[in-house]
């Protein structure tokens, strides 16, 4: 089958995929630099993406030279020395210099107990709120409920990209120099808080060019929640004391052990109820902390700190993991000219290394290499002379599309995903990776792909879950072949027959194909004293 | 996941259809949004927040349908009750990120260590 021909057509200098955090940055510095700039999300600019709904941390360390090399030195050594010192300084400058314009632009920070204010967490419904409206007010183009499905390329490289619009049916194409891929980690549809957008098909989009994945192995990332819910926030679970099916306490409060969550939950049911919450007072401040947590248990008529309540874990794969697309510039550019990768789409290698630390680093990352893609992007764009309308594109993508099926068998869309589900999800198979386990689940990942070559209806939603369906297979089938190749344990992969940390694997691992999956490695880079300094945006109204 | 749009409340702004991440609704005929795709919900509340009238219900429940009627709902005071904690539509007066007590959640986390 041909592609058909979009119905909606733009041109822009700069497209962005993806409208969570970063791709709401990168979209306000692309335009902050001058270029004509596109939005294009899945869902909507504002609710799309793993920190809309929640509250998210932030790293933010104020301009101290000693509070900052602390903060490096931790990283570096948590990181299992995979992430570049340079890089994390200029994360941390970033970050902090970002978090100040959110601030002017209105962002209601509260006070700590001295009275200054805190920055370090904020809500993810009014930054998000906030943060559609800084990039409307720059001037940025905004296609909500807009799933890119394919990129655009010739002989120099990207040219943009083509997808669906989910509420008209109508296909659509943007032209553009520069392209950046904010499309969020992979986990899958594991209905972890906000995930269920982030199918991985930025990185299939990458990779159709040709583009590296990095760091896939680093993906072996959990949350827990309530069994019955899906807002995953650790953080209250901090005051809970835990109990087996009989009754038992396996836990009373306090730090846990490493893999507390895993052992036990993979043993049996587990039980949980916030006995440290135990005055009046601290229940306000728990609940004011993190309100969505109790919204479902205040639904469900369940008092968490009376009651108790199951909980189990939920899949949030390369979200909180930190493998993704590779990148080779200090603007995040990728081996493609023009096209840019930000925020989860992307390795975060090289400012978290093989461990994400929670939100913290993730959530920055997001400003960060929102802004740096941004002005690379525009920058990019910006030196052509004529616009992307003039160049000879043709669609790139090859899996789960109407117009590359190899069969005119239907792709089996549900049980394929439930298929992948099944590899990825079971904590038996992905907590407590081993080599065998490992290795059995991957040739049935590969069993499913060629059900991606089929056929797709043309309704949107098929065609955008046909695309998924196939992102979801390759993301899964790099996951566990970069599992398989690092024959140790760093940071949040392990490998039961391989324990320890190994010098001779300090270095990144780099995956290249789709249908056929190659690998080689590739040194940390390590350049001291030399930091691409932060980039600075004047901005001085408030939005 | 979402189990309610009451058309008593609803007002055709057609706001939960656009901002909906996993585009779970359709409108109809009428020019009311609809749940089309209730399997596709991810249980993240954002269709709540956003809806100008608290016409949306999205039950605690993320992989299972929760009997759920809208009487029971008012009676509960729950319709409309996570767009009121974030104060969205509030004109600024209740702000969830001006309230945010994570400054000093780690003085309710003292005492945990040692058993209180």
């Amino acid at each position: 089958m041909v592609s058909e021909q979009p119905e909606e057509r733009l041109v822009a200098d700069v497209l962005v995929i993806g409208g969570g955090p970063a791709g709401a940055w990168a979209a306000w510095s692309a335009a902050s630099h001058g270029a004509r700039t596109v939005l294009a999300d899945k869902g909507y600019l504002g609710t799309s993406g793993a920190t809309a709904p929640g509250g998210t941390g932030f790293l933010y360390v104020e301009p101290d030279k000693e509070k900052r090399e602390k903060a490096v030195a931790d990283r570096l050594k948590s990181g299992g020395y995979l992430s570049e010192e340079p890089w994390i300084y200029r994360l941390m400058e970033q970050a902090y210099l970002n978090i100040q314009l959110v601030e002017q632009w209105g962002y209601r920070f509260p006070l700590d107990e001295n009275g200054n204010l805190y920055k370090a967490h904020m809500q993810g419904p009014e930054y998000m709120e906030l943060m559609r409206r800084v990039v409307k007010k720059a001037g940025v183009t905004i296609l909500d409920q807009h799933p890119a499905l394919e990129l655009l390329t010739d002989e120099h490289g990207v040219g943009g990209a083509r997808g669906v619009n989910r509420l008209s049916g109508k296909s659509w194409e943007v032209r553009a120099h520069s392209v950046i891929l904010a499309t969020g980690g992979c986990a899958f549809l594991s209905k972890g808080l906000g995930c269920n957008v982030q199918t991985g098909d930025g990185q299939l989009m990458a990779a159709e060019l040709g583009v590296e994945m990095s760091g896939m192995e680093f993906s072996r990332q959990y949350a827990t929640t309530a069994a019955f819910g899906t807002v995953t926030r650790n953080r209250v679970l901090g005051f809970a004391s835990f109990y087996d099916e009989a009754g038992n306490v396996i836990h009373e409060g306090g730090p846990r052990q490493d893999h507390f969550f895993a052992v036990h939950l993979h043993k049996g049911p587990v039980y949980a109820m916030l006995t440290h919450g135990n005055t009046p007072e601290k229940q306000a401040i728990i609940r004011a902390s993190t309100p969505l947590w109790f919204v479902p248990f205040d639904r469900a008529g369940i008092d968490p700190f009376t009651q108790k309540f199951p909980i189990k874990m939920r899949y949030e794969g390369t979200i909180r993991g930190t493998g993704g697309i590779r990148l080779v510039g200090d603007y995040c550019s990728t081996t493609v000219p023009g096209l840019f990768a930000a925020g989860d789409a992307a390795s975060r290698e090289k400012t978290a290394g093989a461990r994400s630390g929670g939100g913290a680093y993730n959530a920055s990352w997001a400003i960060a290499s929102g802004t740096w893609s941004g002005k690379g992007a525009a920058e990019h764009a910006l030196a052509h002379g004529k616009s992307a309308n003039h160049r000879d594109l043709r669609p790139a993508g090859r899996y789960g599309l109407r117009h590359t099926a190899e069969s005119a068998e239907p792709i089996p869309v549900r049980e394929v995903v439930k298929a992948v589900q099944n590899e990825m999800f079971p904590l038996g198979i992905n907590y407590f990776r081993s080599e065998p386990i490992i290795a059995a689940s991957l040739e049935r990942l590969h069993k499913q792909w060629p059900l991606v070559r089929g056929s797709v209806d043309s309704s949107a939603t098929a065609r955008v879950q046909a695309r998924e369906t196939a992102a979801m297979v390759i993301n899964a089938r790099w996951m566990y072949s970069a599992a398989l190749i690092r024959k140790e344990t760093r940071g949040m992969h392990t490998m039961t027959e391989y324990p320890e940390l190994d010098e001779a694997m300090s270095s990144r691992l780099l995956l290249s194909g789709i249908g056929d999956i190659r690998h080689r490695w590739e040194d940390v880079p390590r350049r001291y004293g030399s930091i691409t300094p932060a980039v600075v945006v004047k901005e001085r109204q408030s939005v | 996941m979402i189990e309610l749009v009451s058309e008593d409340r609803c007002i055709q702004c057609g706001l939960c259809v656009k901002v909906c991440p996993t585009n779970v609704f359709d409108t109809n005929e009428d020019g009311l949004p609809v749940i089309a795709r209730q399997e596709d919900c991810q249980t993240c509340y954002m269709c709540e927040a956003y809806c100008p009238v608290d016409a949306l219900f999205v039950a605690h429940h993320a992989d299972e349908k929760v009997a759920v009627t809208e009487q029971d709902l008012i009676d509960r005071d729950l319709l409309g009750s996570w767009r009121a904690i974030i104060g969205f539509g509030s004109r600024g007066k209740v702000s969830m990120a001006a309230n945010d007590t994570t400054p000093i959640l780690r003085q309710a986390r003292s005492g945990i260590a040692r058993g209180e």
